[in-house]
């Protein structure tokens, strides 16, 4: 039986399209060439954050999806472990408690606090720092077990699509014929026409330490080595552990296609920054580094809707560090869109027609 | 020329010797207080002109032309030789992660220090590796209550080519007579609980036919070996082995392997590959007599990879609840539905603790069926975030 619709990619993204159009009634297939969560989705750190979204369409997304994730994620080791953003600097002070004000207007749950009282909530974090917002709605999930758990009931074939005209998709084993087509291939999505580039990303990985460090705690300067569109190397501290006990390191971003050697540089800078803020982690072994390509729309929005040049093919791709944060929202606005519905957030800033997207 | 030579064993004297002696500025880098490896432990006295040795040195990552080293430090080489060897392959079974039971490789090491490990001792495993450990017990004054072999010596009969070109093996046996008595092939430890020991009668696929429980206090096992290939997470590799050439050249540029590390065939073909490796990394030709006991070795090794490889019966001697990773308590009922390593690990973490799966993750592929990825790490051994924050501003170039 032919499908109504085939989601290419089953990632976070591919996975959460595929659940909201099967609420919908409509039969679904998801087609990967490795499987579930076998690239972007597995490569970050599981992150539900609206902390490092300034208010505009991408925070609107950020909040939708965080509504919709618990009841999404029940066996995705949900946590609702809380954001804690520290300036490191007496000139980060200001912006970051305007940044905080300017999310608090726009119904995030933003809350300045003394450092003391940070040092209270994280007694590891050096206690040099100038300033700190708490944010109560970051969370975090695994993102191997919440894109199976989206998956459940849905079909997944493991296979290459070479090409698709949105009625149908070409794969070595022959022609699938359909409805739509949904591209979710992340920082593969180029392939299928929309302007996506990978942006390289590493995380480093201690050794366990049970308890030392309780949220997400990241430097002020993150917010804009995101919004940055720099090929250069950019780093900034984002520390946070894992229910395993360990602790993951990031952040990096650096354009240089899909080469993903290790390089020490990245290394260094990462552990400067992680140190800087917890320098109890000089002596604490990192046993591991592993990499993903973040995929990376040049305006930084995500790209989600019908291509008006090949009616059928919908995208829903260019999420950068954020898929799994704006799946559950990102699914439901394509399975609206593509139903007829009325959709939760405003489709129009992530239309597949803008100029830095069409290639 | 500056050659660096990682690891200490058979191959990596030979090779880090040969390139000195082709006038190479040779550096040998190695995690012990002394060459000799797993092999030689200690007792090798190495000492040549040409080569500085590191010893206690441990390096993590091969980054272009630069090893870093742990401390941090860095060495740069016009050509690497990578002679990091291998560690032994345990498979679970029921109280395989509990008290009294380690690695063959580990009784061994322990064996050569002297330490008496324990009254009443058992082998088990495959591989002729079996019969020096038992040995070694033995003359320590344990009482060897089997050496348990899983394969059958019948596989020994397909190989008459690699035992004609290596007819010295067989005399090797020799020297392990005091043990032959207590060899049982086709036979394996499938369960301890305290000092009872379930020992079962395998049939070709090693799946149990039949078992009778003995009594001992330590079992030591070894299902043959796991190369340490880490430092080089990119270069082509075979079931895990490096792929090298006549030259013993990696698929990665101006680096060499020797030894263990591109397949498992004894320390006189590991040191026969050396020094080819060695005079090619030093830009010579390789000394003919070293080829040609790298091509009789070789065939040696692929005859002990078939004669012994892993059957697949194994994969029923485990209970659901026996634990397939140490570090991370991971049972096999908890490895479910996962069509990739990187998702097997990621829902159960299997593979992702302190060892970061050189123990377990070749088993959990097996018991899952999903494909061994050949475990890319990049990080070959755990080091601080101080000395990370170390490491060298980049020269501008």
């Amino acid at each position: 039986m032919q499908p109504d619709v085939v989601v290419m990619g089953a990632g976070i993204i591919g996975a959460a399209c595929a659940q909201a159009l099967r609420a919908r009634g409509l039969g679904v297939l998801v087609v990967d060439r490795h499987g579930p969560a076998s690239g972007t989705s597995a490569a970050g750190e599981g992150n539900v954050l609206v902390s490092d979204k300034e208010p505009g369409p991408e925070l609107g997304l950020a909040l939708a999806s965080r509504d919709l994730w618990p009841e999404l994620a029940l066996d995705a080791e949900w946590e609702e472990k809380g954001g804690l953003v520290v300036a490191t600097t007496s000139g980060a002070v200001v912006p970051l408690q305007s940044f905080a004000a300017a999310q608090r207007a726009a119904g995030v749950d933003a809350c300045e606090i003394t450092a003391a009282d940070a040092l209270a909530r994280e007694p590891h974090l050096n206690p040099e720092i100038t300033a700190a917002v708490h944010y109560l709605q970051d969370a975090q999930l695994n993102p191997v077990k919440a894109t199976r758990t989206l998956l459940r009931g849905i079909e997944v074939r493991r296979t290459e699509v070479s090409a698709t005209d949105g009625r149908s998709v070409t794969t070595p084993e022959g022609v699938i014929s359909c409805g739509a087509v949904v591209n979710a291939t992340g920082p593969w999505a180029r392939n299928f026409g929309v302007n996506v580039l990978p942006r390289r990303g590493v995380v480093l990985v201690t050794t366990p330490i049970p308890g030392k460090i309780r949220h997400k705690v990241y430097d002020a300067d993150y917010v804009g080595a995101v919004a940055s569109g720099d090929a250069d190397l950019q780093t900034s501290g984002v520390v946070e552990s894992t229910q395993a006990g360990t602790v993951l390191i990031g952040s990096s971003r650096q354009r240089k296609g899909f080469d993903d050697t290790i390089e020490s540089k990245v290394l260094k800078a990462l552990a400067r920054k992680a140190i800087a803020m917890f320098p109890m982690l000089t002596n604490v072994p990192v046993m591991r580094a592993y990499g993903g390509f973040r995929p990376y729309a040049p305006d930084h929005l995500p790209i989600i809707g019908e291509d008006p040049r090949t009616p059928g093919l919908w995208h829903a791709t260019g999420h950068e560090g954020a898929g799994v944060g704006l799946a559950p929202a990102t699914g439901r606005l394509l399975a609206q869109l593509l139903t007829g519905e009325n959709p939760l957030v405003d489709p129009h800033p992530f239309r597949v027609d803008r100029p830095e997207v069409m290639v | 020329m500056r050659i660096v030579v990682v690891g200490a064993g058979p191959a990596g004297m030979a090779a880090a010797r040969t390139a000195a002696d082709a006038g190479a500025e040779v550096t040998m880098v190695d995690s012990e207080p002394e060459a000799g490896g797993q092999y030689l432990r200690g007792r090798a006295r190495f000492s040549h002109a040409g080569v500085t040795h590191l010893k206690n040195t441990e390096a993590w990552l091969v980054e272009g032309n630069t090893l870093h080293l742990r401390g941090p430090a860095q060495l740069r080489f016009d050509a690497l030789v990578i002679a990091t060897g291998a560690y032994d392959r345990p498979l679970p079974f029921p109280g395989w992660d509990g008290p009294g039971v380690i690695t063959a490789g580990a009784a061994q090491a322990l064996a050569k220090q002297g330490v008496t490990l324990a009254e009443r001792v058992i082998v088990t495993g495959t591989g002729p590796f079996l019969l020096p450990v038992a040995t070694a017990l033995q003359d320590l004054g344990a009482t060897l209550v089997g050496v348990y072999e899983a394969s059958s010596p019948t596989r020994w009969l397909r190989e008459a080519k690699a035992i004609t070109a290596n007819r010295h093996k067989i005399g090797e046996l020799a020297g392990y007579r005091k043990v032959l008595p207590r060899l049982e092939t086709r036979t394996a430890v499938i369960a301890k609980h305290g000092d009872r020991v379930t020992v079962a009668k395998l049939d070709s696929r090693w799946r149990p036919v039949s078992h009778r429980t003995v009594h001992a206090d330590l079992v030591c096992v070894g299902y043959g070996f796991l190369p340490r290939t880490d430092l080089l997470p990119d270069a082509r590799r075979t079931n895990d082995f490096y792929d090298v050439d006549e030259r013993q050249r990696t698929s990665v540029e101006n680096v060499y392997a020797a030894g263990e590390v591109t397949g498992i065939g004894g320390a006189d073909l590991a040191e026969a590959e050396g020094v080819v490796a060695g005079a090619a990394a030093a830009g010579l030709n390789p000394p003919a007599k070293a080829v040609e006991a790298v091509r009789k070795g070789r065939l040696f090794a692929q005859a002990l990879a078939r004669a012994h490889a892993v059957q697949p019966g194994w994969q029923t001697w485990p209970a659901p609840d026996t634990t397939v990773c140490r570090c991370e308590k991971v049972r096999l009922e908890d490895l479910t539905g996962a069509t990739s390593m990187r998702e097997l690990k990621l829902t159960s973490r299997v593979a992702m603790g302190r060892c970061q799966g050189r123990i377990c993750a070749r088993n959990a592929a097996e018991l899952t069926g999903v494909p061994f990825d050949g475990q890319r790490r990049v990080i070959a051994v755990p080091i601080p975030l101080g000395e990370l924050a170390a490491l060298p501003e980049e020269k501008k170039s």
